[in-house]
């Protein structure tokens, strides 16, 4: 009985593929399958119709053409206002992960060392505030950072200031948001790398005469790095196309490119333009994506072993 | 006797970061008491915000959305999910794994605009070649958000089961069970936790996502998010601060009792593996 069975199951395509099938034809169809079809809208040309785009293959007279627009991207390029938005959304988004590594690091440096009965409390309470609603949390940001808001009522009633800082709506206001939304995303990776450390290599480099801080630059920080990474392209790529935070603390002007691919999107439904800011925004982000997935896969291969 | 020692940089670094991250929320909740329109300006206790909240049919027609929407994708997540964590830690070589671990990885930090925009594509050429997704809605809204909810449930529940030690389910395969029956019995048990929080997460990330809803939901499907941006564009709202402070106190109370009983369970399971020392 249970030989015939085990026969039958050889037979049968395996449990295994009833395994694989799903998941990758939901990530192959959903995830990858778009792409494809935005870089082909990206040659397309804008309309007035349902749907707002032309069609990639014409037939006249009965020759099959294949139509490839290239208005979109000389577009891109002639107009400058693109290429100042895409430069200052990836200073935007490096500045802001420098920031949050600067905070990030020495608290997950903090919680690493901290007592191991502690650690799950303090990683929870770092972890705990993402839970909660992300466009909730910058909506706080503007009652504190407002003309008359609580920031500046604070610093008034303090004596510091006597006019109101005018901070929303600023540079300044959006480096505060993206660090404040996306810092338990730096210090997580950061964290589970600390805590992996050796111990024993510090207190080696104390016994050898190392002051702290010579020990934390040079043993710390180099053991680090993956950590380091992890966290910085988890800050890094999706606030170069961070629509939300620029949208609501942000100046009119200040140029990031998800707001602009949003705008060309909804306000201009011109749908063959914001593909073509898409494509080009995946192309800038593909060397920092790939980095991110090799240390993933390196990650995940370090614990199988 | 101790010494008293100054509290290290790191420390105190630390409590920074705690104020930091903790203070905005604390506005929010208190500024929801608040008698007065202007959010900012104290004026004296109330709860009438929480009233006008409670009697705005539009968001509570829209929470309905997003919460139906939340509990779907979460369940599908998970199960997705699972399958690809095993197949990524128990699986040997097969043709496309390494493709399919970038295609897993890869929404962990793609701009939402951009999975928005692609997927919104997506629907509209099915429409145009085959004739579905012809209007959009909660189906179209459940898929976006089932594609990038996968990749965050895949992590957790990979760490988890790579943390399973796979002798107990060989030996159960040794025993003649086959890998159906391993997997419900032994491996399932062992990673329930995982599955909880990757539910959990999914469901979180699911309620709270605005830009991908935006490009895929359609008119007649308006989520929580779009909502309460429209109403925030506008200005603050003491409405807003309501809403914010009910969604903390669930998020805070569902940590605190995810807490207790895990260290409940944690002290369970040393006091079993203590008696069965004592008997062995």
């Amino acid at each position: 009985m249970n030989a015939w069975t085990q026969r039958l199951q050889k037979l049968l395509p395996g449990g295994r593929w009833l395994v694989i099938v799903p998941p990758y034809v939901w990530m192959l169809l959903f995830f990858a399958a778009p792409f494809a079809i935005v870089l082909k809208i990206s040659f397309a040309k804008s309309q007035i119709a349902i749907p707002p785009y032309t069609d990639l293959l014409q037939i006249t007279d009965n020759l099959l053409q294949i139509v490839l627009n290239l208005d979109n991207y000389l577009y891109l390029v002639r107009d400058s206002l693109y290429f100042k938005t895409y430069v200052s959304s990836l200073k935007i988004a490096a500045i802001s992960t420098l920031l949050c590594l600067l905070l990030g690091y020495p608290m997950a440096y903090a919680i690493a060392r901290a007592d191991a009965s502690v650690r799950n409390v303090l990683i929870m309470l770092v972890v705990l505030p993402s839970w909660t609603s992300f466009l909730i949390r910058v909506y706080a940001w503007i009652g504190i950072l407002k003309n008359n808001g609580l920031l500046n009522n604070f610093l008034m009633w303090l004596g510091v200031i006597d006019q109101p800082l005018h901070i929303l709506h600023t540079d300044v206001a959006v480096y505060i948001g993206i660090v404040y939304t996306y810092l338990p995303f730096m210090v997580l990776p950061l964290y589970a790398n600390l805590v992996k450390h050796d111990q024993r290599l510090i207190e080696a480099a104390f016994d050898l005469g190392a002051k702290p801080w010579q020990a934390f630059l040079k043993i710390t920080v180099p053991l680090s790095k993956a950590g380091i990474i992890a966290g910085s392209m988890l800050v890094m790529i999706p606030v170069v196309g961070e629509f939300v935070i620029p949208e609501l603390l942000g100046a009119p002007d200040t140029l990031m490119i998800g707001r602009v691919l949003w705008q060309e999107f909804f306000s201009n439904r011109d749908w063959p333009v914001a593909s073509a800011v898409a494509i080009v925004m995946l192309i800038l982000l593909i060397v920092p994506i790939t980095m991110f997935h090799h240390y993933q896969a390196k990650e995940m291969e370090g614990r199988l072993t | 006797m101790k010494r008293l020692s100054a509290p290290k940089v790191s420390t105190v670094w630390l409590a920074v970061g705690f104020v930091f991250l903790y203070a905005p929320m604390l506005s929010l909740i208190i500024y929801s008491f608040n008698e007065s329109r202007l959010v900012t300006v104290w004026s004296g206790f109330s709860v009438k915000w929480y009233g006008e909240l409670m009697r705005d049919e539009q968001m509570l027609n829209a929470a309905w959305v997003s919460l139906r929407v939340a509990f779907y994708t979460a369940t599908t997540s998970v199960v997705i999910g699972t399958m690809a964590s095993l197949m990524l830690t128990r699986f040997a070589r097969f043709p496309g794994k390494t493709l399919f671990g970038g295609l897993i990885t890869a929404p962990l930090v793609m701009p939402e605009v951009i999975t928005g925009l692609s997927l919104l594509l997506l629907f509209v050429s099915m429409s145009d070649w085959f004739g579905v997704f012809g209007s959009r809605g909660i189906m179209t809204i459940w898929i976006a958000h089932v594609t990038f909810c996968v990749s965050f449930v895949t992590v957790v529940v990979s760490s988890r089961l790579s943390e399973v030690d796979k002798s107990i389910e060989e030996a159960a395969m040794d025993l003649g069970a086959n890998r159906a029956k391993v997997f419900f019995l032994i491996t399932l048990p062992m990673i329930a936790p995982a599955l909880v929080a990757g539910w959990l997460l999914a469901f979180t990330l699911s309620l709270d996502n605005l830009v991908v809803t935006s490009f895929v939901s359609g008119p007649a499907s308006t989520t929580l998010p779009m909502k309460v941006f429209s109403s925030v564009r506008l200005g603050v709202s003491p409405k807003i601060n309501a809403l914010a402070t009910i969604m903390i106190g669930v998020v805070f109370v569902a940590a605190f009792i995810g807490w207790w009983w895990m260290a409940r369970e944690e002290k369970k399971r040393k006091l079993d593996m203590q008696l069965a020392a004592q008997k062995g």
